[in-house]
């Protein structure tokens, strides 16, 4: 695990950004200080020797899933859209996209 | 006796004498809910839909077309079960007026069920909070005790059945989610194994993690409710094609010759004395009726909240970042294009705990630090999962208790995370395993408060787990008592 | 940096194929291309809250498909994982892929550049969902712009090439080549308008002569071949310029523009480049199935370059005929349906190509109301002498224009070549009674003028009657 210091604030501000979030000048502080415990507290998992040791990503064995290549009913305009914040013609409405 | 604080399947038998119909069963909850408004259970009632909804169930009944024995039970659902025409917002700002265009399968399935929807439930923000504090809109309150916190995150759910305003419901268990609120208001809860029942329709925390269970009333309403959920669902890739055995069936067989496992590592210092003496008299109770206490030990269980905190955050922060005021939800747009947009959005749409663990999660995933936080905990995990393997070699159920302590004063743990994060310290190591575990009543504190056991199983084995939770509540009254009369 | 240095290029292509399945990767809508915005859709592929992915079966038999044609090792497990990163058309906020452990690596794919056969490597091929479209109307959306999901979650495969490509001319080839295959596999329609099929370009340049590879750009957007040269030779240009200049080429993705005939840098996608793979939790790993892969070999058809050398050395084409018939996985199909029909390949051959393929200017032959087998039926009317080579064009405009059958055309507009004596002989009888004086010049030894006189009786007979046969009785009555 990471020999590194603590995350700091512009870590902080930077993981935020990364995930979309506006954080204000408090809550970055409360960040900073809430994820730097948290890490020190995870660092705890470093005492294992898990070099040999698989990683889990599905905790019970499942097998593979097929569906077969058969259209289904799409489910209708209205009731797909109806909850959209802001509708254009048929569309999602977001503010114009430059490439 | 109020009808309200009836069992459901107390509540089945009546209906099926034609003592009290659905209407009435449905207004007796409507009343109590208005009674315990207070304890914010519910987010949302839907009382002209449960009242339809009971009206058809009555009919059905009347033609001699009831569906089984919950046709006709009013329930209720926490807000993270997507129904369709109904608010859904898992008790979140960003969701604020959004209507689900789709059921989800449990919920499909309890509707082909015949139970009656009153509305959805209280819950800490997408699932994130062990105390129903962390809600978007306002906190729970345990009905035994208003001062104190219910557990989360299906702090709702847990009021809703303990109050009497439904007689059960639906929660999800990311981390001890059904089993700790459970615990900490006196009903019985269930997390089934991972993949028994279906995650469709259902707002993900973390996916390799979450898993739909009942809370009810008593055992036997939880082994109706897990009948009519559990199965293969072609629309979860992840949903288990093993058989679904019959709960009802075996419910009552005890625990005669049943090795009954004690892990040590969940018998620590400084836990609350009443708690570990209420579990050490449920230990004592099963060797009475013919079970063997078997020594066992998990020696891994130290690392599960670290393990969990990195895994799960690290899948939320993928699994939330659709609510991106695109497609449905709250927008918040200051009109300087669209990286201001989803920031905006986002901060404002999400509640402290929900944006600390999204800021851990993306942290855990993000260049640099993914093997170290992330891959690091996937194979602890693999170690946490060989613990009970081993365990369960030499056991067929293991006992615990849900918490280690009777439920705590609402604002006591807001101020620190970590603190918060340790109240699911018994929970977590079962998801991160898949294992299934039910919580049940197993005493009160001398303040009244009611302590919770688990009963932790095999995969796939929740046959045993709720025969032994039954023999247990068979020789007691914990799960008759009632917080509101 | 002297300024006469010459620069050697360094490419590698990305192709994005579209798997040609009727319904997406991960739910059951359909993949119908052009439908009205957001009608293909439903709640798992807008990414509705609680939704969860259930994997396309025909999908993974696809790719495989495409692995085995590209001579890869088809990996009996592979994994899915989230590529996290924010934008529009993009609904769940992650694209399900595949990363550390793709279905397919270690491949290679053949092409012709200038007459010389070379290969490129190909180092893996991972199938992906799509995202959807944002939309750019000025009409609908003003100032702002709107997304349209109905390609959201279209399975695609990712193939990626080795560095092995060093000209815009070889990269032309290697897509052209590469479209060709995986039309004739059926894995998918090749069509680069609709963007069935599109690729990325990573484009470095070095010192000609030196080993290592310079600072590469990735290029992104280019959905035809000539913008696969084009493209090409514009980075290739700019970054040696920009070395030459004293200057250092920067990673970084950039976007062809067409119009401009230009790349640009995409500064929108460089700040998020941290996209935060990890498994995804919603899929178990794609394990195949025991001799899956060899069932799908079993069905695999045959591939260009065998079909090449089976037209030269077992039907007998020449190879420039070959080579057309072969082009298109479409057309041979077609001439191979025709071979069904009725084995004459030579005729069969001419009538594909100098028939069939130039009246379609330039349109594929699905287009046409007819399939193959009319083709062979046709020249099987000529060969067993129904109709005379002249009806049988007259036949195909008349297939062209509205589809059906060559023998019951010829049946229905009485085109049945007139084999009769007893029919054919009034008209001989007539033309050589009108024509007295191309009779005596016959007979005085200019035996050229019968085809004169088999030109008038066939035109008397509107091409019914059989030329030879006319031939044989003007040569009998005229005492020849």
């Amino acid at each position: 695990m990471s020999k590194e210091a603590p995350i700091d604030r512009a870590a902080v501000l930077h993981v935020a950004k990364l995930a979309r979030l506006t954080v204000s000048d408090a809550e970055a502080d409360a960040l900073t200080r809430d994820m730097q415990s948290i890490l020190a507290y995870v660092k705890k998992l470093d005492e294992l020797d898990v070099a040999k040791v698989p990683a889990t990503s599905h905790a019970v064995h499942l097998e593979t899933l097929l569906r077969p290549d058969e259209p289904r009913p799409c489910m209708p305009l209205e009731k797909v859209i109806a909850n959209s914040p802001e509708r254009i013609g048929d569309g999602f409405g977001v503010p114009k996209i430059i490439e | 006796m109020d009808l309200a604080n009836l069992s459901a399947h107390e509540l089945a038998d009546q209906l099926k004498s034609g003592k009290v119909s659905s209407v009435e069963a449905t207004s007796a909850c409507l009343q109590r809910l208005e009674k315990t408004a207070g304890l914010g259970a519910y987010l949302h009632v839907d009382a002209n839909g449960a009242k339809k909804q009971a009206a058809e169930a009555d009919a059905r009944r009347a033609k001699k077309q009831s569906a089984g024995p919950l046709d006709g039970v009013p329930i209720a659902l926490k807000d993270i079960f997507l129904t369709e025409g109904l608010p859904t917002t898992c008790a979140s700002r960003i969701l604020e007026g959004f209507v689900a265009p789709y059921d989800g399968t449990a919920v499909r399935k309890l509707k082909e069920a015949g139970t009656v929807l009153l509305g959805k439930l209280n819950m800490d923000e997408f699932a994130m909070g062990s105390s129903n504090e962390h809600s978007g809109y306002l906190p729970a309150k345990n009905p035994w005790d208003a001062t104190r916190v219910p557990g989360g995150s299906s702090g709702g759910s847990a009021v809703a059945v303990a109050a009497g305003s439904c007689f059960a419901t639906l929660g999800t268990d990311t981390g001890g989610s059904i089993r700790q609120p459970a615990a900490l208001t006196g009903i019985v809860g269930l997390k089934p194994t991972y993949g028994r029942v279906s995650r469709y329709g259902v707002i993900a925390f973390a996916s390799s993690l979450d898993q739909v269970g009942p809370m009810t009333k008593d055992v036997t309403d939880c082994a109706n409710m897990l009948q009519a959920i559990a199965g293969h669902d072609p629309r979860d890739s992840t949903s288990s094609t093993e058989k679904v055995p019959s709960y009802t069936e075996t419910l009552e067989k005890g625990v005669q010759g049943l090795k009954v496992g004690v892990p040590k590592e969940y018998f620590i210092d400084g836990m609350d004395p009443e708690v570990r003496a209420s579990v050490d008299a449920a230990l004592e109770s099963y060797k009475k009726l013919g079970a063997t206490l078997v020594d066992v030990s998990l020696p891994h269980t130290d690392y599960g909240i670290a393990v969990y905190y990195l895994v799960a955050t690290a899948e939320a922060s993928s699994n939330l970042a659709r609510f991106d005021g695109v497609r449905y939800g709250k927008r918040v747009d200051p009109g300087k294009g669209l990286l201001d947009m989803y920031l905006e959005t986002r901060g404002k749409g999400f509640g402290p705990e929900v944006k600390r663990r999204i800021m851990l999660g993306t942290y855990a995933l993000s260049a640099g630090y993914y093997d170290a936080y992330y891959v690091k905990a996937q194979k602890v995990r693999t170690l946490v999962a060989q613990d009970f393997k081993e365990a369960f070699a030499k056991c067929d159920v293991i006992v615990t208790p849900t918490t280690p302590t009777p439920a705590f004063k609402l604002g006591e743990n807001t101020g620190d995370p970590i603190k918060m994060y340790l109240a699911d310290v018994f929970t977590v190591a079962v998801n991160l395993a898949g294992l299934p575990g039910l919580s049940l009543p197993c005493g009160f504190s001398k303040s009244g408060l009611p302590i919770g056991m688990q009963v932790l199983g095999r995969p796939f084995d929740e046959a045993t787990i709720l025969r032994t939770a039954r023999a247990f509540e068979r020789e007691h009254d914990f799960s008759a008592r009632r917080a509101i009369s | 940096m002297s300024n006469d240095i010459e620069f050697e290029p360094v490419i590698g292509l990305e192709v994005h194929a579209q798997l040609s399945t009727k319904t997406k990767l991960f739910c059951g809508c359909s993949t119908a291309f052009g439908a009205p915005p957001n009608t293909n859709v439903c709640e798992v592929c807008t990414g509705m809250p609680g939704v969860l992915p259930v994997l396309n079966a025909q999908a993974v038999e696809l790719a495989v498909r495409a692995g085995l044609g590209l001579h890869c090792t088809v990996h009996e497990r592979s994994q899915w994982s989230r590529k996290n990163y924010f934008y529009p058309d993009l609904p769940k906020g992650y694209q399900i892929s595949q990363y550390d452990k793709p279905i397919c690596t270690g491949g290679k794919l053949d092409i012709e550049v200038d007459g010389q056969t070379m290969t490129v490597g190909i180092t893996r091929i991972h199938m992906e969902e799509d995202a959807g479209k944002n939309v750019h109307d000025d009409l609908v959306a003003g100032a702002r712009s709107y997304v349209d999901f109905n390609r959201s979650s279209v399975p695609l495969i990712e193939i990626v090439s080795e560095p092995d490509i060093r000209s815009s001319a070889q990269a032309a080839a290697y897509m052209k080549a590469m479209r060709q295959l995986l039309r004739y596999l059926g894995v998918c329609d090749g069509n680069m308008e609709e963007g069935s099929l599109r690729c990325d370009a990573n484009v470095s340049v070095r010192p000609k002569g030196t080993e290592k590879f310079g600072t590469r750009a990735e290029i992104k957007n280019i959905n035809s071949f000539r913008f696969v040269q084009q493209a090409i030779d514009y980075e290739i240009e700019r970054q040696s310029e920009l070395i030459r200049a004293g200057g250092k080429v920067v990673q970084e993705t950039r976007l062809w523009d067409s119009q401009a005939k230009s790349t640009r840098s995409m500064r929108s996608k460089e700040e998020a480049h941290d996209y935060r793979y990890f498994p995804e939790p919603d899929l178990p790993d794609l394990v195949l199935r025991d001799g899956f892969v060899a069932e799908v070999g079993k069905r695999l058809p045959e591939l260009p370059s065998d079909k090449l050398t089976r037209y030269t050395s077992k039907l007998g084409l020449s190879p420039y005929d070959a080579k057309i018939l072969t082009e298109d996985a479409e057309v041979a199909a077609f001439f191979d349906a025709a071979l069904a029909t009725h084995k004459n390949t030579k005729s069969i051959a001419n009538w594909v190509i100098n028939e069939v393929l130039r009246e379609l200017k330039g349109n594929s032959v699905e287009s046409l109301k007819f399939k193959g087998d009319a083709i062979g039926e046709l020249v099987k009317l000529i060969d067993d002498s129904t109709i005379s080579g002249k009806i049988a064009k007259d036949v195909l405009v008349e297939l062209m224009a509205h589809g059906g059958s060559p023998r019951a055309i010829v049946d229905s507009k009485g085109w049945v070549q007139v084999t009769d004596t007893g029919a054919i002989e009034p008209i001989v009888d007539q033309v050589l009674a009108a024509n007295a004086e191309s009779v005596e010049k016959y007979k005085a030894g200019k035996t050229n003028v019968i085809g004169f006189l088999v030109g008038l009786v066939m035109k008397e007979s509107k091409g019914k009657a059989n030329p030879a046969m006319v031939n044989e009785l003007l040569k009998k009555k005229m005492g020849g």
